[in-house]
């Protein structure tokens, strides 16, 4: 199959790492060449991160352009819209409608824009909005964020819901199990 | 086969202990830290984390002549550290293989500058391999034990920051031990001093002229004939987005061992194709090889010396076609990386910005204090020069002394602070020195040093004291204040800058995000006593913003650590439940 490609968009520290990890190992584990990249050291401290996942018959390069990606699922909404450009025309977003105040916001110097799901929507793109902060803390723990919001993407994918759980068994540890899949029901059968 | 999905650097890590590597020394820096960081996994390798890049390559560099197997892994700007050694084991060759990692970060994703390391293999006459992902990864460096040994050379495997910290597929086999070679004494070899450096540097000369040869027939230097209208010659993470981007409208030739280059098997390759790309990250390494020996290329005059190569650029430049994007009219502002909430170093740069000092700054966490709206640094260079360019700037100007200071990690002292420090000493300048304490490694992701008391598998250990090191040095005047007391940060560090002498004040308390390191409850805002004069906004903590006038608190990110506290005049902000 031809290659599809999966960015998952955030601010650093809030567990995007885990996701992609997660995703990976599920997408290895039913055959496909498989390239997860992501990003390391300084951005990670509260700045935009971002990881790609590539899958198909053959991946070679491990990251994703503008007009590129099949799907994003992106952590906060800001993140949605500064991304969204690598989207390819009608694919899917999945926006958590947390918002995080980057400094720049903070320190007065610039504004968190009105309106980003309605522009994303505009632009073109489907939108799934969720709130993964609220179901998370459902679950038992703000930072479950993350596999929350792996739940809602496991619904737009193709892969079992069996194989999603046992990447989650096999990234989380045992101690957060419980919660972790807790957390990806809830986002499973969001709608 | 077992196969797993392995970041570059695990790969790196496997492939050492496939290879029976043993001995396995490093200082972290991104992006090549988890190299190992994985290692350390293996209990049939010694991994440790040394105090700097050249303690490390020196390490590995005895273990190999010892008779062991040997690594060590750094950043671009490490091998600067470590380039002392790196010149000199070339002459001296192994006794068993040794290997060198070292990680290159095209467009300076975590760096300070974005040096391009093949150099360093061509200035010191090692040879060097690329690999292009992970398999490669596993692969060139188990290769690159046997090319060390066949040819009696240190050898680097050079990856950049898409290969170290991108994942894919793995295959894995056993680890083959390689048992210690004897050690046999031969100061011809081994003790560099004139009258033998000469007759090694012969030796040196053949080797090259033999690896050469070599890389004329070698397996990893592969050659994919498709359409010869375009041929592309490439190597490392390069290779893959030309292989994207063009597909099999190209042919390529990709060369495995970036150092040294072949020449046959590059006249040949270009000779079958009508255009020649080079297409290299970084400077023209092979383009200039190429142009050397008279193959007509094309090169940077159609690319960039800056940054990272993508798919999509080499399908601009080479068959003019773009994507188009989705785009919204919204003004998105930036988010560059912050201090965390509950940073120790918070605190300090907020004392430092109140006596409005100028900052010698360091590397590492607290770098980030040089953006608002701290924005407390004034220069950054490099490992262990804030100190060494706060004693210059004083010497310039003597007066300097009261208004200045430097800052610097625990890490980064013992890196390269300390011999900078003992400069301030002996030399006398009124110098400030403040060491940020906090307990670990930071910006790397946490790993322990010399001042920890842990060793990397997490082992006690002995801990450097800081304050009896110091004070070893000659600073008379060793403080300890802890910066989450905003007040008597202020003071100590007013006492310290009026100081006749040279000192040093220890800004002492763990990173927040230890996972020892227990949180208070997030303070929260009473909403009618905040009058709205955003005070707490000064400190630049990512968990406080404005709303409606009102400043309210992140429950998702607030720790507790009561620094704004201190500077809310009404009281408004209240502890947590």
């Amino acid at each position: 199959m031809s290659v599809k490609s999966i960015m998952i968009v955030g601010v650093g520290g809030q567990g995007t790492l885990l996701a992609s990890r997660l995703l990976g190992s599920a997408l290895l584990s039913q055959g496909y060449d498989v390239k997860v990249s992501e990003v390391h050291g300084m951005s990670q401290r509260g700045g935009s991160v971002v990881t790609y996942v590539k899958y198909g018959d053959k991946v070679f390069s491990p990251i994703i352009e503008k007009g590129e990606a099949d799907l994003i699922l992106s952590f906060e909404q800001l993140e949605a819209a500064r991304w969204l450009p690598y989207l390819k025309k009608e694919g899917h977003i999945i926006v958590n409608t947390q918002q995080i105040d980057p400094m720049p916001v903070i320190t007065g110097a610039a504004v968190y824009p009105e309106g980003v799901l309605e522009a994303i929507e505009q632009a073109g793109a489907a939108v799934v909005p969720v709130d993964a902060l609220g179901l998370a803390v459902e679950a038992g723990s703000p930072k479950a964020v993350n596999v929350v919001l792996i739940g809602v993407m496991a619904q737009k994918m193709e892969l079992s819901k069996e194989t999603w759980l046992k990447a989650v068994e096999e990234n989380v540890p045992p101690k957060f199990l419980e919660l972790n899949k807790k957390a990806f029901h809830l986002g499973y059968s969001h709608c | 086969m077992n196969k797993k999905l392995m970041l570059g650097n695990e790969a790196v890590a496997r492939g050492l202990y496939e290879a029976g590597c043993r001995v396995v020394s490093s200082y972290p820096g991104t992006p090549s830290t988890e190299m190992t960081e994985f290692a350390a996994l293996y209990k049939e390798m010694s991994c440790e984390w040394a105090p700097n890049e050249k303690v490390a390559m020196e390490t590995a560099a005895g273990a190999s002549i010892a008779g062991a197997r040997s690594f060590c892994a750094m950043k671009h700007v490490g091998l600067n550290v470590a380039a002392d050694p790196l010149f000199t084991v070339s002459y001296t060759g192994v006794n068993a293989g040794m290997v060198i990692a070292v990680a290159d970060d095209p467009g300076m994703h975590s760096s300070q500058n974005e040096q391009d390391s093949r150099h360093y293999a061509k200035a010191s006459k090692i040879m060097m391999l690329e690999p292009s992902d992970s398999e490669e990864c596993l692969r060139f460096t188990k290769l690159a034990y046997e090319l060390s040994e066949q040819f009696d050379t240190p050898v680097i495997v050079r990856v950049t920051t898409r290969v170290a910290h991108s994942r894919s597929s793995v295959p894995m086999t056993e680890r083959i031990e390689a048992p210690l070679r004897p050690y046999e004494k031969n100061p011809g070899k081994y003790v560099m001093m004139p009258g033998m450096a000469k007759v090694r540097h012969v030796v040196v000369e053949e080797r090259i002229q033999k690896q050469i040869a070599w890389a004329e027939t070698a397996p990893i230097n592969t050659v994919e004939y498709n359409s010869t209208k375009i041929g592309v010659i490439t190597s490392g993470i390069s290779y893959q987005y030309a292989r994207e981007a063009l597909g099999t409208n190209a042919s390529y030739l990709k060369l495995g061992c970036v150092y040294p280059l072949p020449v046959e098997v590059i006249q040949d390759f270009a000779a079958k194709c009508e255009k020649v790309y080079v297409l290299e990250e970084l400077d023209p390494f092979i383009e200039e090889h190429c142009r050397q020996h008279g193959i007509a290329v094309i090169g940077k005059e159609a690319f960039t010396l800056q940054g990272e190569y993508s798919q999509s650029l080499i399908a601009k430049v080479i068959l003019g076609t773009a994507a188009t994007s989705l785009e919204t009219d919204l003004q998105i502002p930036a988010r560059p990386p912050v201090l965390c909430a509950g940073c120790p170093h918070r605190g300090l740069y907020y004392a430092l910005s109140k006596l409005k000092v100028m900052v010698s700054g360091d590397i590492g966490c607290y770098t980030l204090g040089a953006l608002p709206p701290l924005a407390m640094m004034d220069t950054c260079i490099c490992m262990g020069a804030s100190i060494s360019a706060l004693h210059g700037r004083n010497k310039a100007n003597p007066e300097n002394a009261s208004r200045s200071v430097a800052v610097i990690g625990d890490s980064t002292f013992i890196h390269s602070g300390v011999t900078s420090l003992i400069n301030v000493a002996y030399n006398q300048t009124n110098s400030t020195v403040i060491v940020l304490d906090n307990s670990i490694t930071g910006m790397t992701g946490h790993q322990q040093n010399p001042t920890t008391g842990k060793t990397i598998t997490g082992d006690p250990t002995t801990a450097v004291s800081l304050e009896k090191l110091c004070e070893a040095i000659g600073i008379r005047r060793v403080r300890v204040v802890d910066p989450y007391q905003l007040a008597e940060t202020e003071r100590v560090i007013r006492e310290e800058l009026a100081a006749e002498e040279p000192s040093v004040i220890i800004s002492r308390r763990p990173c927040a995000l230890l996972k020892y390191v227990k949180h208070n409850p997030p303070l929260t805002v009473n909403q009618e006593k905040c009058v709205g004069c955003k005070m707490c906004m000064k400190i630049g903590c990512p968990a406080i913003s404005m709303k409606d006038g009102k400043s309210q608190i992140d429950f998702t990110q607030c720790v507790g650590c009561g620094v704004c506290q201190q500077l809310c005049k009404p009281n408004a902000i209240e502890e947590g439940k």
